[in-house]
């Protein structure tokens, strides 16, 4: 097996209102293709493990390697453009950039890295758009859809620069049952069908339990690594 | 680049309000400054123009002053002042005539930078009409040099400038002193000087300058008149007036002259130090005020522009997690003040120069005297210029706090919550 994601050791302090360790030595590996959900209670330090691993917050100890690189000692600026290479974000709000289209929502980042030319970049949006079902809304302002709309929006902006691996932050957790399933449905077909790898950070213990593996976490710390089931 | 520039525009035309509020006060700061400056530097050009026309370039005298020496003494033994002697003498009584007067006119008349040479002779005297006697002055010219320098002809009120030349003892009377003495062109007056002369002059013209103080006092008759008034010899002239062909080379010329001829040579600038001076204060003012126009501009902009930010800040941060770097983000804001700045001082451009056009079609009547028909206003491209690098200058400016703060903002704090 082929392992993007690596943590060696991984331990972040937060300072306010005064110094604790949010992580603890925290190591594990993810594989392509693996769809991992990590779960815990409120302030376990689970949103915070992901958005170390998604190169946002570069404030900790620790060896974090992606896709091959080891993120540290790059420049903001080069952290940046990994992430629009590598990395797709679904976040629990769908953040969609409101004043433009969802079109131009899903091309934004493809122009930012600017691997293709601008007509490729918007059939390639029509397509990501085509497969998350919401082709037929290409071309109205993001703010007129309905969360879940939003949300598969937003996964075929997290889709459109084929990341190494997608990120998920509650993807599901603004979004009633039926568009929870449709959306974890997405998900899971990516993995399946295009060796998506997929981490997700959720509550939701139904939704983890039909992912590839459980990372359980507790005060900072990983008490289970789940049984890899793609293997 | 393309990309920002498109994110830039989308973000000003999804809040038309506020893009449209903030563009227009800069179109105000610098609608106001294309209005102020027009017609303050209109105002100063036209008092200038009118000043010059009755001040030469260079003006050659000899000076009461130059010729005052202090003592051997007072020089050498002021600091000890053990010595008797006579300090600070009175002035000396010297020949106001400029020696050699008409071969330096001619000489003066070969020099390259020189465009025009009129030499003068004047001289204080009473004007008796009837029973009125008024102070006054005159100035004995070769009225066509002095036309060509001062544009007499164009100063006429009634009569001929010409006749100047064709009536024996002839004389161009100020219109102020004319209706002073209640004399009309054609009729005759009697000069008195100082020195006791006195002679009968016909006038055959009256000019008005504008200036109170010349159309007052001044009246022209021709050298060999005043001469004969003054009962001097032919060759006796006590200025010479000099033009050049660029008057801002003044300056440099008069001291060249002072030193090859050896009289007294004072240039236009130094002669008028105090209304230039004047220039120059209402000059900075209209600056001043202009840029506090700006600058409460510029505080809009700011407010505005920090408030969008803070409006987008979701967005920001989703666009830094999808690749965008800081200075992407500054790029994206510093636009859209570019933008702002730009269209706002275009505008105000054309609304600053729309309203200095139409000042400058207001007829104004200032009596008989001023030559000033319509309102000055200056049409200088450089203020225009001016106006839209000051007026973007100040929206960068303005624009960059915000986007800096725009730029260095954390996704992980925004999206965490």
């Amino acid at each position: 097996m082929n392992t993007v994601l690596q943590t060696q050791t991984i331990t972040k302090y937060f300072h306010e209102p005064e110094t604790f360790a949010v992580l603890k030595d925290v190591s594990f590996e993810v594989e392509k293709g693996e769809f991992v959900s990590i779960v815990g209670k409120s302030g376990c330090g689970k949103s915070t493990l992901l958005y170390v691993l998604s190169t946002m917050d570069t404030d900790f100890e620790g060896a974090l390697t992606l896709n091959g690189t080891d993120i540290h000692g790059k420049t903001q600026d080069e952290l940046a453009r990994f992430r629009g290479e590598h990395i797709g974000f679904v976040f629990q709000f769908h953040y969609l950039l409101p004043e433009f289209t969802c079109l131009e929502n899903v091309m934004i980042p493809a122009l930012k890295l600017g691997k293709y030319s601008r007509e490729e970049i918007r059939d390639r949006a029509l397509q990501k758009l085509d497969l998350l079902g919401v082709r037929e809304h290409a071309e109205k302002r993001a703010s007129k859809l309905s969360g879940g709309q939003q949300q598969r929006v937003a996964i075929a902006r997290a889709l459109i620069n084929d990341p190494t691996i997608i990120m998920g932050d509650e993807p599901t957790g603004n979004l009633d049952s039926t568009n929870t399933r449709i959306v974890f449905d997405i998900l899971k077909d990516l993995s399946r069908t295009f060796h998506q790898t997929i981490i997700t950070v959720t509550h939701d213990q139904e939704f983890a339990a039909m992912t590839d593996r459980i990372i359980e976490m507790q005060d900072g710390r990983i008490i289970s690594h789940g049984n890899r089931l793609s293997a | 680049m393309n990309l920002h520039i498109s994110i830039a525009k989308t973000h000003l035309l999804a809040k038309k309000k506020q893009t449209i509020t903030a563009m227009l006060g800069v179109t105000f700061g610098i609608g106001m400054f294309i209005l102020m400056i027009g017609v303050i530097t209109g105002v100063n050009e036209y008092l200038t123009d009118s000043m010059l026309e009755s001040t030469a370039h260079v003006r050659m005298y000899n000076d009461l002053a130059s010729s005052n020496r202090t003592s051997i003494i007072e020089e050498t033994l002021l600091s000890t002042l053990e010595v008797a002697s006579t300090l600070h003498q009175k002035p000396k009584n010297i020949k106001l005539s400029i020696r050699n007067g008409m071969q330096i006119v001619s000489d003066l008349k070969n020099h390259p930078e020189v465009a025009g040479v009129s030499p003068q002779l004047s001289s204080q005297v009473f004007y008796n009409y009837g029973p009125v006697q008024l102070n006054g002055n005159i100035a004995g010219v070769n009225i066509v040099d002095e036309d060509n320098l001062f544009d007499v002809a164009g100063k006429i009120k009634a009569g001929r400038m010409e006749s100047l030349l064709t009536t024996g003892n002839g004389l161009i009377m100020g219109a102020g002193l004319a209706k002073k003495l209640n004399a009309q062109v054609g009729d005759r007056i009697t000069i008195t000087t100082p020195f006791g002369g006195s002679m009968t002059l016909k006038i055959v013209a009256t000019f008005a300058t504008g200036n109170v103080q010349i159309d007052n006092v001044k009246s022209y008759a021709s050298i060999g008149t005043v001469q004969k008034i003054l009962q001097r010899d032919p060759g006796y002239i006590t200025t010479i007036s000099v033009n050049l062909k660029d008057m801002n080379d003044a300056k440099k010329i008069a001291p060249e002259l002072q030193a090859k001829y050896g009289i007294k040579s004072e240039d236009w600038e130094t002669a008028n130090a105090v209304i230039l001076q004047s220039f120059v204060i209402r000059n900075i003012m209209t600056y001043v005020i202009v840029t506090t126009l700006l600058v409460v501009a510029g505080f809009g902009i700011y407010n505005i522009m920090s408030m969008t930010i803070n409006d987008k800040m979701k967005d920001i941060a989703i666009m830094k997690a999808t690749g965008f770097t800081a200075r992407d983000i500054v790029i994206v804001f510093m636009l859209q003040a570019v933008i702002v700045g730009f269209f706002g001082a275009s505008l105000g451009l054309m609304i600053g120069g729309s309203l200095a056009y139409w000042v400058s079609t207001i007829p104004v009547d200032f009596g008989e005297f001023a030559s000033m028909t319509r309102f000055p206003v200056n049409f200088d491209p450089m203020h225009y210029l001016f106006g839209i690098i000051f007026g973007v200058g100040a929206t960068c400016l303005a624009g960059f706090l915000p986007s800096r703060k725009a730029g260095k903002i954390d996704p992980v704090d925004i999206i965490r919550g």
